[in-house]
Order: C-alpha cells, then structure tokens, then sequence
C-alpha cells in the first residue's frame, strides 16, 4: 500500500481491565509504554500518540512528559471528557509548549450522549481549537460514523482544525465536501481499524486532486503540524 | 470482466452526491475498469410508486450497451405482477424491492409473494440491507433496515427463488447462512461492498467459511466509492480463478439460469464506450 510512517495510538488495555474510551492510569501507562517499544523496535516506521484521560490531571501531565520526551510527536485524546471541558485546557496548554499536535476522537453530529464514551462532535472540537490557537488538531476521523456534513461545516472556519479522512466510511461526495469545505492543506490521510477503506479513499484522491495537491494529503500537511523531527525526511 | 450488481442512478434525497448520471456512472466505472453495472434508479426506493422509475431506467439503460438495469417492484402496489413480465421480456439481470422503504413487512405476505413470483418467473429478487450507516442518516431518513430473519423467510418462501442481498455487513451474512441449510444459502448471492476487507478479516472468513461462490462483486456507488471494493479484492490472496468468480462468473451464472435474462452485451467483453 505504500505507508511510509504509521503514526499510532494505544487505547490502554483496549477494555479489558478498564473501559476503552475511559482507560484507567494503569492501562494508560501500560498501552503508552507497549507504543514506545514498538517505536523503539521500528524507528523508521512507527511513531507514537501519547494517550491520556483527562480526568487523571496529575497522570496526565507526567504521561505527556515521559512519553513526549521518549520520543512521542502528537496528543491522542478519545472520549473520556468532553472537549468543551476546560480539564482539557492542561493538555492542550502542555500541546502548545512542545509543538505537538493533539488527535481528537469525534463522533460526528452527536445528538445524545452513547454509552461508553463520553464523546464529542465537531462543533465541541472547534470550541477547544478556538480557546487554544497555537495548537493544531486532528479531527478524527471524518468518515468513522455520523453526520460528517455537520462537522465539515463546523471546522470550516477553524483554520487550526485538521480533517483525518480515516474510518470505514467511504462515502460517495464525502472527500469533494471535505475539499470544499477545509481545502485541501487542511486534510490528513489516516486509516483507522479498517486499512482497505483508507486506500480506497486515497485511491480516489488521486482521481480528485493534482500531483501537488495529493502529496498534501499524502504526507506534506502532517509533516507541517507534526514537530520537525518527527519524521526521517520531509 | 468486472460486473458492478449494485450501483444507482438519479439523486439522493438526503444528501448531495456527485457522479449520479448515467455518463458520471460510466466514467466511475472507466476508472475502476468496471465492464458492466447493474442499476437502480434511486429515486424511485423513495416515491410512493418506485416502479414510476423504472420507464426512465429502462430508456436509459437502454442507451447504454454497459448499463443493465434492475427495475423496482413493489408488491403492495395493484398491478405489480405485470411489471415482472415487463421485466422478464426486457431480460433484467434481477428486479429489486425494497421493502422498509415502502412500508411493508419485509417478510410479509406482500413480500413472499413478490419472491414466489419472481421465482416463477426465473427472475433473481434483489434487496438492500441498507443504504448508508445508520449513524449518519438523515433524521427523516427512518426506514428500518432488512433484517437477516426476512431474508431467511424469504429464500424458503419458494424452493426455486434467487437472491442477490447488497450492502450486508459480516453479522448478517453469517446470520443468514448459518441459519439456513446449504441449499438455501446456495441460492444467495452476497455483495461484498458492505463486508469489512483486510486488514480486518471479515471478507477474507466469509469467502472461507461460506464459499467464494456465494459472493459477487458490488460497490454502491455513487453513494460508495466504488474504489473500496476493489480495494479489498486487492488486499486479498486470491488466485485468478477466485476473483473472477467475485468479479463476475458467480453474478451472471445467476442469471444465465433463465435463458431470457441473458446479458444482452456481450458481458465476456470490455468496455464498449
């Protein structure tokens, strides 16, 4: 498929001592520290989210600390506090001082709340982005469910808001309402659980965009919002 | 030969959607080197009459030696009967309900005897699961989706009848086969567009535990990319006889059951525009 660099999270013990979306410290640390070694076992290849749970302040800011120091080059939060909420505002402030950017699980156009998580949609994401505008985010991810239409016309005018085209939504008019709506230095390609959606996306990207434009997408805007040394070349 | 059993023309009502005119659909399939598409007019799944598409679908389709269409009939509708002899003389490739969006009982008497005509008259009934992920449909968008105990009362509603069931995720398929004997699951076709590829490995077990035989080549577009199914094909260690089964041998064995619905392209060509 052609992926140079797997950028990855790990949600603590993917439920099985502590919920998914809620990962206790303990599982926090042990699926960060899993992460690390599989950052340290392919250098080239992967790079590592550092996973925190906002509701853990004191954990939370020591986990960035180890992790982004070990080597970690970006922020995962999923759904364990609204982003509305300001317990975010550490984190996010910690994402500033170290020029990493912050990848934010969304459920698009939330219009109840889901057992599980504690989730938010894309206008509670732009909320956060405003408050905090040295700060790139990742909105993940537009086709992983739900009303994506609702969050495009949110971000559109929150020009720190990135669009993660991951999920195994491969909607037909999704991607050319993403183009339209953030333009194309503001979209990211991800692929998420299911790898086959993510390629077919990008396969038809290349039918949507130039050369140029497509390495964008590709590649070029995240070594832009990710630190410098994040990646082995440019 | 790649044979696309599930595409659409006409708009959507809930969403816009680019690519749903007939020439936006032969362009789509140029890119994917898709040779022929069966097609629904997608409108007409939401009029109080869907078979008032099916005029403009056959008119369409019919200037279009690549397009083949699979027209709508809705049971509960008087006069519905002749519609499958209209559909038969034009050698469809299958006729297609949807049940849930016209009100019906998706296994009630309207429906099975809807199935038993059809398989009187050699005709594969084609139905949809779904037509979007339910976490994002429209909030007036509040038809039910198929359920997999309909499809299973249905295929036991006539010995004889053949179904073509898209958009079914890897639960349903299995549900389904695993709840019906193996000459009811042998009478099932399944399009692969709504079945998770590799690395997950939904579709790599169902063409293993339910059989390659059983699984056509669909995509949904141009509500889907059609480039993900392919995309999963690609993805997947298969060997040539395998994916041209997916591709196309297993849809038009289908229909090359019943001499009348004989492709009427050459359907072991390429691309003719």
């Amino acid at each position: 498929m052609g992926i140079t660099i797997h950028v990855a999270s790990i949600l603590g013990s993917w439920g099985l001592t502590s919920p998914i979306y809620f990962p206790s410290p303990t599982d926090i640390g042990y699926g960060n520290d899993f992460l690390l070694a599989l950052q340290r076992a392919h250098p080239a290849r992967i790079r590592g989210y550092c996973v925190v749970n906002p509701n853990f302040r004191a954990h939370a800011q020591t986990e960035l600390k180890r992790c982004l120091d070990a080597g970690m080059i970006g922020i995962k939060l999923a759904a364990s506090r609204r982003s509305t909420d300001p317990l975010l505002d550490p984190i996010c402030t910690v994402a500033a001082q170290r020029g990493v950017p912050v990848l934010h699980h969304v459920w698009q156009h939330r219009r109840r709340e889901y057992p599980g998580q504690e989730a938010s949609d894309g206008v509670e994401l732009a909320e956060l982005a405003a408050r905090h505008p040295k700060v790139n985010f990742l909105l993940a991810h537009i086709g992983g469910g739900g009303d994506w239409v609702h969050s495009l016309a949110a971000l559109r005018d929150q020009p720190n808001v990135f669009v993660d085209l991951s999920g195994s939504g491969v909607d037909g008019g999704m991607l050319e309402a993403c183009l339209e709506a953030v333009g194309v230095e503001r979209l990211l390609w991800g692929c998420d659980l299911t790898i086959d959606t993510g390629w077919a996306k990008l396969r038809y990207m290349e039918h949507l965009l130039s050369g140029s434009d497509l390495e964008l997408v590709r590649w070029r805007n995240a070594a832009r919002i990710f630190p410098s040394t994040a990646f082995t070349s440019d | 030969m790649r044979l696309d059993v599930n595409c659409f023309l006409g708009a959507y009502p809930f969403r816009r959607v680019p690519g749903t005119s007939p020439d936006a659909l032969l362009r789509a399939m140029d890119r994917i080197a898709v040779d022929q598409a069966w097609v629904t007019h997608l409108p007409g799944i939401f009029w109080s009459d869907p078979a008032a598409g099916n005029p403009w679908l056959y008119e369409t389709t019919a200037r279009h030696d690549r397009l083949r269409p699979v027209p709508a009939v809705h049971p509960g509708m008087s006069g519905w009967e002749a519609l499958l002899t209209e559909a038969r003389a034009a050698r469809v490739p299958a006729v297609r309900a949807d049940p849930t969006y016209y009100g019906l009982d998706p296994a009630g008497a309207e429906m099975r005897a809807l199935t038993q005509a059809c398989a009187a008259e050699g005709l594969p009934l084609m139905l949809a699961v779904r037509l979007e992920d339910p976490r994002q449909r429209h909030p007036n968008d509040r038809a039910a989706e198929l359920p997999a105990w309909a499809v299973r009362t249905l295929v036991r509603s006539d010995p004889r009848v053949r179904l073509i069931i898209t958009h079914a995720d890897r639960p349903f398929v299995e549900e389904v086969h695993f709840g019906s004997t193996p000459e009811e699951s042998s009478r099932i076709l399944w399009d692969i567009c709504w079945i998770w590829g590799p690395p997950e490995d939904h579709l790599e077990t169902l063409l293993r535990t339910v059989g390659v035989d059983r699984f056509v080549f669909g995509t949904g577009q141009p509500l889907r990319l059609p480039e993900n199914s392919v995309a999963k094909l690609d993805l997947l260690d298969l060997n040539p006889e395998q994916r041209s089964s997916i591709e196309s041998d297993n849809a038009t064995g289908v229909t090359l059951g019943n001499a009348k619905s004989l492709p009427r392209a050459d359907v072991r060509g390429g691309p003719k525009s």
